[in-house]
């Protein structure tokens, strides 16, 4: 083969290559995209099949527990629905009744399964998605 | 009074930078040699100016002057003093100021050692530095002023933040913006090196010295930073792939390639307009990282400001420096010719290898990064990027990496044929892979291929890393090793210690979430525990339940673990103090979760095996890195150049 030939088919190769990466790497990343939800459209069943992120207020007295157990149950409401939440395991800190909170997991029957509950480092910090969303009802309610 | 003399000062620092960022650069563009000239008392001037500004802000903290809001906002009466002192940069305002404080001390320090250099070069690097300085000021003048009264003074402040009162906050931040910081540095000499049009070997020997010591701050800042959060955020985690965590991190990468990429420049004057890329590219992410934490677009423990003009101001200040600097790349590199070339099998492959996979990984990170605050900015929904796919597009890139630091540093320059190559290291190979599968098996009773991979790819890197220093001690011919290969052998030595404590902690992390009740004992990870109970402990200004668990191998007691819950006074925030126990080969780690009612706590308790390693790598990269700072070349070329120097001024002289 002529260096130029050669040349050209390396070149080609890379590209090649450099193609398939990138689409793996971009499926792979769709695959990995966890999505936010409020209660009011886990509500009107638009919440997927997969894991995803609920966020809302808990509401207040909501939180209740088997004394001893490490399995605790409180709901997540945007003040237009609420949805009841199930978590076994160590709650975050700044967890706290009529405190804006984010969790991670999936639907089981009505029931939301956290694997992972998020509250963050200040007691007035209101996640910005829950922050977004409450909005949105009030409007809603507005109307 | 005082915290108008700290105004006063800073808005007299953003007087002499505008000079120092105008005057030397015209007037190294015209051959004026008096314009030139001012470009080192200007420095100075700032540095004393914005000294002075920072002094008169740590005296408010020191003297509880509650008059000033930054202060009120970020201490206490109560607090200790040493937190006090620490808590000047544990706000949006304060950290800005402080981030100008070190890039004056950076400029400082360039303004020192630059004798040796032509006046033109000089004046160019510390015009570029001084429009940097600049900006800065100016954002913290306009928007950031942390010297804004209260009036009425309240009567005590809001103190600090409970999760920044921790010994590791005094130096993560410092070391960090160190580095970061002084990422700045490579930065303005690339700008200047394109502003002359001329770049050579003797450019890349001065400027990798500077850049190694901010690399190196930055690696020691980024592992104090992971180190808190595994001790301090309480649940034992020790990297998240948090934005912010990210935007320091993707400076270290590509510092680290711009690291390797001058060690070619050096050698061999080539990669040229390369290296001049890596440097604006890890200054231009160095700046990214500063919009991030402190725009309010991201939500973490650093971001402490949610002002849009803040954001706006520093994304302006990005797109002007990194866009000015690029549109000045895009006219001028073609002036950066290479002056010799390599094959296949050579160091210089190997270091393109290295360049290609670190950028290949560092733009996987931004990408993660910065896709859900585009997806959010253009209203299409929240979403966040799962740390899964950052492991993964993290490891595809550095495990070749690593496998080919190992072949790359017995690698000739220029070229070599394969089969030496393949003697040399063919032991390595086969010890590695031998101990990748068999120590994990033998160890942990099982292991997944890609732990297996992984240790032994670990393996390789140490034991490569250690070839060359041990052949010179059993043999004892030939010029001794210079500092800077010995520290270049110990940094990658460190990378291979650490890449052994992150497999290991990954894949063999025990973890149990558990309910206890005094007296009640459990079994965790080989080790017994006995929950004696909980008491309260009066801190200075915290109040906590302290849990003690008794901690037991085999019938005999290790240790008497401590984790608290504390409540912090005038926050009233509640923290979780984790009790950890460690030695070289774990940590054992007990965080108190609540109480569960019935007289029962949860608890959380994990054995972590190896984690040291972790720390203890990132250690020794950073030691490694020191090492070659003291290498006599750098004090060499500094001498010879201001030989040549006089000579050339003696001889203009007699002319």
């Amino acid at each position: 083969m002529k260096p130029r030939r050669q040349r050209m088919l390396l070149v080609g190769l890379v590209l090649v290559g450099v193609v398939v990466s990138v689409t793996l790497a971009f499926r792979a990343f769709r695959e990995n995209l966890v999505y936010f939800f409020s209660p009011t459209q886990v509500a009107a069943g638009e919440a997927p099949d997969r894991a995803f992120r609920l966020g809302g207020m808990v509401v207040e007295k909501s939180v209740t527990r088997e004394p001893g157990s490490l399995t605790v149950q409180f709901a997540l409401t945007d003040f237009a629905k609420t949805v009841p939440v199930s978590y076994t395991g160590l709650l975050p800190d700044l967890f706290r009744e009529g405190q804006g909170i984010v969790a991670i997991g999936r639907l089981q029957g009505d029931t939301f399964v956290a694997d992972e509950v998020l509250a963050k480092h200040d007691e007035n910090y209101m996640p910005p998605e829950v922050k977004e969303a409450l909005a949105k009802t009030r409007e809603a309610q507005a109307q | 009074m005082i915290p108008e003399i700290g105004q006063f000062a800073l808005a007299l620092a953003l007087c002499l930078a505008l000079i120092q960022a105008t005057l030397p650069l015209l007037g190294a563009a015209r051959g004026r040699a008096d314009w030139m000239a001012l470009a080192r008392p200007a420095a100075a001037g700032q540095f004393v100016f914005v000294a002075i500004a920072f002094g008169v802000l740590e005296y408010g903290f020191l003297t509880d002057d509650f008059s000033i809001e930054f202060v009120a906002l970020h201490s206490n009466s109560a607090l200790p003093a040493f937190y006090k002192f620490t808590a000047a940069w544990g706000g949006h305002e304060g950290s800005m100021l402080f981030w100008i404080a070190v890039l004056a001390v950076w400029t400082l320090a360039v303004a020192a050692f630059s004798r040796s250099q032509p006046d033109e070069f000089a004046s160019r690097v510390l015009g570029v530095l001084g429009i940097v300085s600049a900006g800065i000021i100016a954002f913290a003048l306009l928007t950031s002023n942390p010297f804004v009264r209260l009036t009425p003074a309240p009567f005590d402040g809001n103190d600090l933040n409970p999760l920044l009162q921790d010994p590791g906050m005094i130096f993560h931040p410092p070391m960090l913006y160190l580095g970061y910081v002084g990422m700045s540095v490579p930065f303005a000499f690339a700008v200047a090196a394109l502003l002359t049009g001329r770049l050579d070997k003797n450019w890349a020997k001065w400027t990798r010295p500077w850049t190694v010591a901010a690399w190196v701050f930055l690696t020691i800042g980024i592992t104090l930073g992971s180190w808190w959060a595994y001790y301090e955020l309480g649940w034992g985690g020790w990297w998240f792939w948090d934005p912010v965590e990210n935007s320091s991190f993707m400076p270290w990468l590509m510092a680290t390639a711009l690291l390797h990429s001058l060690a070619v420049t050096e050698r061999r004057g080539i990669f040229k307009s390369w290296t001049v890329l890596l440097a604006i590219g890890a200054f231009s992410l160095s700046l990214l990282g500063t919009f991030l934490t402190r725009s309010g677009v991201i939500i973490s423990v650093h971001a402490f400001a949610s002002d849009p003009t803040r954001g706006l101001f520093i994304l302006a200040i990005l797109g002007l420096i990194c866009g000015g600097a690029l549109l000045l790349y895009a006219v001028r590199a073609r002036y950066l010719e290479a002056e010799g070339g390599f094959k296949l099998v050579s160091r210089e492959a190997a270091l393109m290898a290295n360049n290609i996979l670190l950028v290949i990984a560092t733009g996987a990170v931004l990408w993660g990064t910065l896709n859900p605050l585009i997806i959010d900015a253009l209203g299409l929904g929240k979403i966040s990027v799962g740390v899964p796919w950052f492991n993964m597009m993290f490891l595809l890139p550095m495990l070749p990496l690593a496998v080919l630091l190992g072949v790359g540093m017995h690698t000739a320059w220029r070229q070599m044929s394969v089969p030496p190559l393949l003697y040399r290291l063919r032991w390595l190979a086969a010890i590695a892979a031998v101990a990748g599968v068999g120590l994990p098996l033998a160890v942990f009773g099982a292991a997944s291929v890609l732990t297996m991979a992984a240790v032994a790819i670990g393996i390789w890197v140490c034991a490569s890393a250690l070839l060359d220093p041990v052949r010179k001690l059993i043999s004892r011919t030939g010029a001794p090793l210079t500092r800077a290969h010995l520290g270049m052998c110990l940094a990658h030595f460190g990378v291979g210690i650490f890449m052994l404590g992150a497999t290991v902690v990954s894949s063999y992390n025990f973890e149990l979430d558990t309910s206890a009740r005094p007296g009640d004992r459990i079994e965790a990870g080989g080790y017994e525990f006995v929950f004696r109970g909980l008491r309260t402990v009066n801190g200075a200004n915290f109040v906590a339940d302290e849990g003690e668990l008794e901690m037991r191998k085999n019938g005999e007691l290790v240790a008497v673990l401590t984790p608290q819950k504390r409540v912090y006074r005038v926050q009233q925030s509640p923290m979780t103090e984790a009790a950890i126990n460690t030695n070289l080969a774990r940590d054992i780690f007990v965080a108190l979760g609540e109480p569960l009612g019935d007289n029962a706590w949860s608890l959380r308790i994990q054995v972590k095996p190896l984690i040291g390693f972790l720390w203890l790598g990132s250690a020794l990269m950073a030691l490694g890195g020191l090492l070659t700072l003291t290498d006599r070349r750098y004090r060499l070329v500094r001498q010879e150049q201001a030989a040549t120097n006089t000579a050339a001024q003696s001889t203009i002289g007699a002319a």
